[in-house]
């Protein structure tokens, strides 16, 4: 194991996250703020409870996983985007480090980078509703999986971005509608029948109902079903890199 | 002893069909500065690049220091330093920044001590906390050459190095390069300045259309592909070559004040005397004899052009 190689990407990675902290940081905290006070305060105020939950305290969840996802992606697939565009990938490819290494790095500095953000928008939420957590160690374990099964997803499609608009096209079209109708705002059983049924198929839908159960034990699925199709979903992903790496599809010729 | 690098039957086919690399077979020894030559797309980046774990062989095998670069590729690649041909760059990382990461990154424990000494030698330690994005062109290769050298490499490959470079830093890469060869690194650099190879190799290689045409030492490759000119300035102007004289094949030059002489310095008997004797006897009178040996430029042209 080149552990000096892991250090070596992770803080790059890192160092780059506390240069670009505005864009990083500090306007994801932004817009979940903006979302509490309309969805939260403004409007909330109007719905009724759901299961017991006050709708603020409801989407909370909800909005920390609309986060984790879209910035786990967008971290770590310019993470590696970006030296391949530039050309600095170079030296990453004539460097004595496994591809385990090099996913160890870049995917566990993105998912880093996603949890910390998950826990400030937590802390910033509980500072406009009162929250409580039923499960916490259940509540980081997903917050630590998702982290890192989107990174390693975002990576993947940092590698496949051959231009920005690809880097930007699947959080845009895919995970944004994917994390909007996955019940962020709403609990699947507030839908027609029709659409709970559609909506299954949004893997989504098991990430924010498994997370929403650390918080308040409710939750549209079973929790143990969350957790598989995550972990199904983590190993997709690694099987996907390894062939990556194998056939150096998008790194070499 | 192996070699520094050994490649045996190398082919290199891109999907799009094109041959980059075929049947190379090239040893380069331990300690010695190897110049690749060749014309643009003659396949030098791609030999190097394969070499170095960026582009996937077609078939063949290479071994750095005796290490297979794919199936043992951490051994072979922690012996290899790469400067690549292209100013690739972290605009917002400072110039410590980067070499440290790549001494990181090629599994070597932090050590400033070395980092410090390598920025000192190639000028860059006042700039040692500047971006690499305010540095100009020729700092910004001392920094990739900074970079190649940060995990104390045994070979060290320079692929164009002094491309775009003026002519100052030109000489001061050279007397780097002659140092790290002094501290037994192997070097192997492609150029197209020949000058260069001339200057710094001690053999050379040349590359055609992604075969190796030829490896010889220097010296040797000067003295066997070398020709000699005696050019004589006449006292006055002619319009063709004397009579007398023709047994020798001279040329007379398009302004009709020189005669010019071509011989082979290998031969036992260049014909100088000889032709100076019969100079006095035709009564041709000169006022300068000047002589010049065939650069590396006019031997490697010929060799290159020949193929085509």
């Amino acid at each position: 194991m080149n552990l000096y190689a892991i250090k070596a990407i992770y803080l790059f990675e890192m160092h780059r996250t506390w240069r670009t902290i505005m864009q990083s940081v500090i306007s994801p905290v932004l817009s979940t703020s903006l979302y509490f006070v309309v969805f939260g305060s403004a409007i909330g105020g109007r719905i009724p409870e759901i299961n017991g939950v006050s709708y603020g305290a409801f989407i909370v969840p909800g909005l920390i996983m609309l986060s984790l996802l879209t910035q786990s992606i967008s971290n770590a697939s310019f993470g590696i985007y970006f030296p391949k565009f530039v050309g600095t990938i170079y030296e990453l490819l004539s460097a004595p480090v496994s591809y385990v290494e090099i996913v160890i790095a870049y995917v566990g500095a993105a998912a880093t980078k996603s949890i910390l953000l998950g826990v400030i928008i937590l802390a910033t939420a509980s500072l406009f509703v009162p929250l409580r957590i039923e499960h916490p160690f259940v509540m980081l374990l997903f917050l630590v999986l998702t982290a890192v099964t989107f990174s390693m997803f975002g990576f993947i499609i940092g590698i496949w971005a051959d231009g920005f608009e690809k880097l930007q096209l699947v959080p845009l079209m895919i995970i944004t509608p994917l994390t909007f109708l996955g019940g962020s705002f709403y609990a699947v059983d507030m839908l027609p029948p029709f659409w709970q049924t559609v909506t299954l198929f949004n893997p989504v839908v098991y990430l924010i109902s498994g997370f929403r159960w650390s918080f308040f034990g409710l939750s549209d699925v079973h929790i143990g079903t969350s957790l598989a199709i995550t972990a199904l979903f983590l190993l997709a992903c690694m099987l996907i890199l390894r062939w990556i790496f194998k056939t150096g599809y998008r790194l070499k010729s | 002893m192996s070699s520094a690098i050994s490649v045996t039957s190398l082919y290199k086919t891109y999907s799009t069909g094109f041959e980059a690399l075929k049947n190379i077979n090239l040893d380069i020894r331990h300690g010695e500065i190897f110049a690749l030559l060749g014309p643009n797309g003659a396949g030098k980046t791609t030999l190097i690049s394969a070499i170095c774990g960026i582009v996937n062989p077609t078939s063949g095998t290479i071994l750095a220091d005796g290490h297979d670069v794919i199936k043992d590729y951490r051994a072979a690649r922690s012996k290899i330093g790469l400067v690549p041909q292209e100013l690739t760059t972290d605009a917002f990382e400072t110039v410590w920044g980067t070499v440290s990461f790549s001494r990181g990154l090629f599994g070597k424990p932090a050590n400033p001590g070395h980092i410090e000494k390598i920025l000192k030698e190639l000028s860059l330690w006042d700039k040692k906390d500047s971006k690499l994005m305010t540095l100009s062109g020729g700092m910004k290769r001392r920094v990739m050459i900074a970079k190649a050298l940060s995990h104390e490499p045994q070979i060290l490959f320079l692929d164009e190095p002094t491309a775009g470079v003026d002519v100052e830093l030109r000489r001061d890469m050279w007397s780097v390069v002659r140092e790290l060869r002094g501290s037994g690194v192997t070097i192997i650099l492609t150029t197209h300045y020949i000058e260069e190879a001339q200057q710094m190799a001690d053999r050379i290689g040349v590359i055609s259309h992604g075969e190796i045409i030829l490896v010889e030492e220097k010296d040797e490759l000067m003295r066997s592909l070398g020709k000699k000119q005696l050019r004589l300035h006449l006292q006055e102007k002619r319009d063709s070559v004397p009579e007398a004289l023709a047994a020798y094949g001279l040329e007379l030059s398009p302004d009709g004040c020189e005669l010019i002489y071509t011989y082979d310095t290998q031969k036992e008997r260049t014909g100088i005397t000889a032709l100076l004797q019969d100079l006095g006897k035709a009564d041709v009178r000169f006022k300068d004899i000047q002589t010049r040996e065939s650069s590396l430029e006019d031997i490697f042209v010929n060799l290159v052009r020949e193929r085509k």
